[in-house]
């Protein structure tokens, strides 16, 4: 394999990886302020690139994208408030059942509301045949929009969390709810917000990845399972790592394809999951071990 | 007795078994039973998984994978055709200990291949190892770690059906034989035997919920609800906590592998959805609906809600309904349906619980 | 407590009523508690469909199931088949063979349908078959399986082209392109695996190399690596087979990766969306197809032309969407059921089933139908023309 080929393959497991980050921190996000894994994770990215789509023919793109980001945020908060908020006290066996069960709703809404068809959004610079060369590796420019959307999601969130009131608020009541409560933090609103955000980021990743994957109904299930391999891969809670730990996985998606029978890529996400479950089920970049506990 | 009360169920629903049956032939409405008939065996995975989620408390999104286990073996194994190697001595031997049969299929082709029953011992020996073998180390995860790995577990099954050639692929294993369980009695989809098949499918129902309800009701029952209660303070009691949630995640799949391979043959064909995580889903929704620890309800939702679907009542709704169903049982009764208040009286006569 | 048991109740009654509001997409009788012994003259034809209107098929079964309704409610305003009113009875499957099986013997005991039009995939038409053989019921399935019609049932019809017929036209076409070393790639579903097989067992008898041949999960967003790999192989074509939205992928993603040679489909790419996905990189795409999508260019005398030009602009006036080959098929299959009932003479599911193996030259969407007792299909390779992708319409192949 030549060094042309080996960018060619790491560029594309780069750009599938990228994605599976973002559901992942979308994920980690919900799951580190409220415990819960949020199943329908995968059909905020496409009910976002839906709204966009069909904004799309009225306005121009950009505000297509932003308007789909509020609307989903919005739809973010109002899922919470209505399905989630009333169960808060429920088991946790009680709160992945309702999770799936809303994920199978939003996926119907949305067949029902749209089509079975399928959709896409244009590229955002360019045509389907633009081409962009480095280092001897062709690659669509969208690609680069898919890693730089992802890598500003990354950094505002590092940057709301870490410098931001209120990021610090949800980082307390991750880590200690009842502590939260006692400075005067509204945790129900922490949680509402949690929703909110893991909405919006997923809808703006849905609209970015959309030339590429094109978006159709049914796509958010096989999204969120790789999204929640990633999650636990890189250990769930911890956003860096999940970016990481899709990369990761991505890199490991394409070194398979090239070396082995392409039949055998779905099998990798799998098997890692399986793996890291069984061997190290707190992740690869474990920082606490309370992890462990708090899966209980 | 005071031990025999908790039968009292079992017989009722058998008596309501018989009185359905002879009302459907009186009214000529037996078709009913095709699809009484299918529910009925994918109850028997709903009981197992009531037994797992709801007693022990552990959650399992890849029950489909075990029911696609028990179906694809005995589907496999009574399809594949060995009529080349018909003079090999292996071939011989199998032939005159009778576990390998020549028949004709439907298109006139000669077929050489494993007897249902021991298609049907062998589904069952190689359904429970798996559990096994996929039990040990998954049993030891709690919560959503559980969850992913049987989910996990329910794609590489999908994966491997989908993919393997020998299975069909894509398009499934079919022209299954029936399975002559006694001289005179098989299941088999055809018209006529139609009562025939109700009521065998019914007896395995009824003898699986005999095996739960005694089991529930056991030392080991109660070992599990301790276990599902506070399983730190039932460690320290000294009951061994990982082998009997091991055990119940063995038993349970071995429940499915038998609906597996029973509706196989029922139906003459299985194919890679019934291994998909929608399936998986369901299954858990029925229990979530019937009452996480309650089999009576658990069978119940089964029967009923897979009779709804396969006679397409729900039409292109089917699975939108299914999601609102759950969501709407999760929030407002999470107990199950036998729970809410009004039929309260009708629950504490159907299941017997030492807790509330 | 008495506001839970409402609340219960009242996301029941919503369940059911959306469930009403469905049905209403899918008209059905009610089922009759006992059937007419005998058709008398004025007795409605009942026919059941059963499409994957939802599920992973739903590309395939939606225009179908629209395409089913549309021509029976045009017969019944020209009087029915022979008199008779036809009662069209739609079943969704949700593309899971289980299910199809379970309407299948609804259709079949219940409602004593004369014949099934459907399923939309292979999976579920093969879990079906021997229970529509038994059940003296005639099957016209959409679905495209050599399996449907090999070993031959009596009652089991299939109104696709064969998928060895368009592998023999894409390779014909590479012959006179003079290219012979292809790659091959198809997605893992009962249709890609299908056409791969076909390939891969004519490829010798046209002097082609199959250089390499991967397959890719039908729910794959992303073919830059598999692509990249058939790059590596240094391929003068790729042949892509599968009815998936990954074929846009393919032409998109070829382009991307600088994979410059030519690319062939298989006749799953037959809907102008695939074309509208795949952008600019879609053009110069070549592929085998029924003449449905090059109906307005067709010469007039074409015994197809007028067939082709009603149907088109019929569904695409009443359903604001484009018309594809796949709805075709469910046309195809209606029409050769309603020449048989008018050969035949009579509603007997024994003579109509005689009937079908003897027509002749029946002008359908996919082809032109020549049924035989052994040949359960009726179409040759003459049923696909090459065609192309111009300027993002598709326009017909003709060589350089």
């Amino acid at each position: 394999m030549n060094f042309p080929l080996i960018v060619q393959y790491g560029l594309s497991g780069i750009t599938v990886g990228s994605i599976y980050a973002i559901v992942a921190v979308g994920f980690n996000i919900i799951y580190s302020t409220t415990g819960i894994i949020n199943f329908a994770q995968g059909e905020f990215l496409i009910v976002g690139a839906m709204i966009a789509i069909s904004l799309y023919q009225i306005v121009p793109l950009w505000l297509a994208i932003v308007l789909a980001v509020i609307v989903t945020t919005i739809l973010g908060g109002l899922i919470e408030i209505v399905f989630l908020r009333p169960a808060r006290d429920a088991s946790v066996l009680r709160l992945i059942v309702i999770t799936i069960g809303l994920s199978i709703l939003i996926r119907e809404a949305m067949l029902h509301i749209w089509d079975e068809k399928v959709h896409f959004l244009p590229y955002f610079t360019g045509t389907s045949t633009s081409t962009i060369t480095i280092f001897g590796a062709h690659f669509s420019p969208q690609v680069l929009w898919v890693l730089g959307v992802s890598t500003v999601i990354v950094a505002g969130l590092t940057v709301f969390f870490r410098f931001t009131l209120l990021g610090r608020a949800m980082r307390a009541c991750a880590d200690d709810r009842m502590a939260a409560c006692l400075c005067g933090i509204n945790d129900r609103w922490m949680v509402t917000l949690s929703f909110m955000l893991s909405a919006g980021i997923g809808a703006l990743a849905g609209c970015v990845i959309s030339p590429v994957t094109q978006t159709q109904y049914d796509m958010g299930a096989p999204l969120a399972i790789k999204g929640f391999t990633v999650a636990i891969l890189g250990g769930l809670g911890n956003s860096m790592a999940a970016v990481i730990a899709g990369l990761l996985l991505g890199l490991l998606e394409a070194f398979v394809v090239s070396q082995f029978a392409s039949a055998y890529k779905e099998a990798v996400a799998i098997v890692v999951l399986l793996l890291v479950l069984v061997i190290r089920p707190t992740g690869l970049f474990v920082r606490r071990e309370i992890g462990a506990l708090r899966a209980a | 007795m005071m031990g025999l009360r908790r039968y009292w169920p079992i017989a009722a629903t058998a008596l309501a078994v018989v009185v359905l049956q002879m009302v459907l032939s009186m009214t000529g409405a037996t078709y009913y039973m095709t699809q009484i008939t299918m529910s009925a065996y994918y109850a028997l995975v709903v009981i197992g998984l009531c037994l797992l989620m709801g007693y022990a408390g552990q959650a399992s999104l890849g029950h489909a994978g075990f029911f696609a286990i028990g179906g694809y073996t005995v589907a496999f194994m009574t399809t594949v055709n060995l009529l080349a190697w018909r003079d090999t001595g292996l071939i011989r031997a199998l032939h005159s200990l009778g576990l390998v049969v020549q028949w004709r299929n439907l298109y006139g082709a000669e077929v050489l291949s494993f007897s249902p029953w021991p298609a049907f011992i062998a589904a069952l020996v190689l359904t429970g190892l798996i559990a096994f073998l996929i039990g040990m180390p998954v049993i030891r995860l709690k919560g959503h770690y559980l969850a992913m790995a049987t989910l996990g577990f329910g794609l590489i099954v999908y994966r491997i059906v989908l993919g393997t050639k020998a299975l069909g692929q894509a398009d499934g294993l079919s022209n299954v034989p029936p399975f002559h369980l006694i001289p005179g009695l098989e299941v088999n989809g055809r018209t006529p035997f139609r009562i025939e098949n109700y009521y065998i499918a019914w007896i395995t129902v009824l003898v699986s919920m005999l095996l739960a309800v005694n089991l529930v009701n056991s030392r080991v029952g109660r070992a599990l609800r301790s276990i599902h209660q506070s399983e730190e303070a039932a460690h320290s009691l000294g009951v061994n906590t990982y082998r009997y949630k091991l055990a119940v995640f063995v038993l349970s799949a071995l429940f499915a592998a038998v609906g597996g391979a029973l509706l196989t043959h029922y139906n003459g064909s299985i194919g890679p959805s019934e291994a998909t995580v929608m399936k998986s889903v369901r299954y858990v929704a029925m229990v979530a609906i019937g009452g996480m620890a309650n089999l009576w309800g658990a069978m119940l939702m089964a029967i009923v809600l897979n009779f709804l679907s396969l006679r397409g009542v729900f039409g292109s709704f089917d699975d939108a309904i299914f999601g609102a169903i759950l969501i709407a049982f999760m929030l407002f009764a999470p107990q199950g349906l036998l729970r809410v208040p009004r039929l309260r009286s009708l629950a504490t006569l159907l299941s017997r619980r030492s807790h509330g | 407590m008495g506001a839970r048991c409402v609340r219960i109740l009242g996301t029941l009654v919503i369940a059911l009523a959306l469930n009403g509001t469905g049905c209403k997409k899918a008209p059905e009788t009610p089922a009759p508690t006992k059937a007419p012994a005998t058709q008398t003259p004025a007795a409605p034809i009942k026919v059941g469909a059963i499409f994957a209107v939802t599920g992973p098929a739903a590309n395939l079964g939606a225009p179908e199931q629209k395409t089913a309704e549309m021509f029976v409610e045009q017969i019944n305003k020209e009087g029915g088949i022979a008199g008779h009113k036809v009662t069209l009875i739609v079943k969704d499957s949700g593309s899971v063979p289980g299910t199809a099986l379970s309407l299948a013997k609804q259709l079949i005991d219940e409602e004593k349908v004369l014949a099934i039009i459907g399923p939309s995939t292979s999976g579920e038409t093969m879990a079906i078959k021997d229970t529509c053989q038994e059940g003296k019921t005639i099957l016209l399935s959409c679905a495209a399986a050599e399996t449907i019609v090999n070993p031959l049932a009596s009652y089991v019809f299939k109104t696709p082209q064969k998928d060895s017929d368009a592998a023999r036209r894409i390779y014909e076409t590479l012959k006179d392109m003079g290219i012979t070393k292809v790659g091959v790639i198809s997605s893992s579903d009962g249709f890609g695996n299908a056409g791969a097989a076909q390939l891969a067992k004519l490829a010798p008898e046209y002097g082609m190399t199959i250089a390499i041949a991967e397959t890719y999960a039908a729910t794959e967003t992303d073919l830059t690596g598999v692509l990249t790999k058939l790059k590596g192989q240094d391929v003068k074509a790729v042949i892509d087979w599968t009815i998936t939205p990954a074929q846009s992928l393919v032409a998109k993603n070829m382009k991307q990766i600088g994979l410059d040679v030519p690319l062939f489909q298989s006749h799953g790419f037959g809907n102008i969306k695939y074309v509208e996905a795949g952008g600019e990189a879609a053009n110069g795409t070549i592929f085998p197809c029924g003449r449905l999508l090059v109906a307005e260019v067709l010469p007039g005398t074409h015994p197809q032309k007028q067939v082709l030009l009603k149907y088109k602009q019929d569904y695409e006036s009443r359903y604001k969407e484009d018309a594809s080959t796949f709805g075709g098929h469910a046309y195809d299959a209606i029409l050769i059921l309603r020449e048989a009932i008018k050969k035949a003479g009579s509603v007997e599911p024994e003579k109509v089933r005689a009937a079908i193996e003897t027509l002749q030259g029946v002008v359908g969407t996919g082809g032109v139908f020549n049924f035989t007792a052994t040949d359960h299909n009726g179409l040759n390779k003459d049923a696909f023309e090459m065609l192309t992708v111009e300027n993002g319409k598709f326009a017909v192949y003709t060589k350089k």
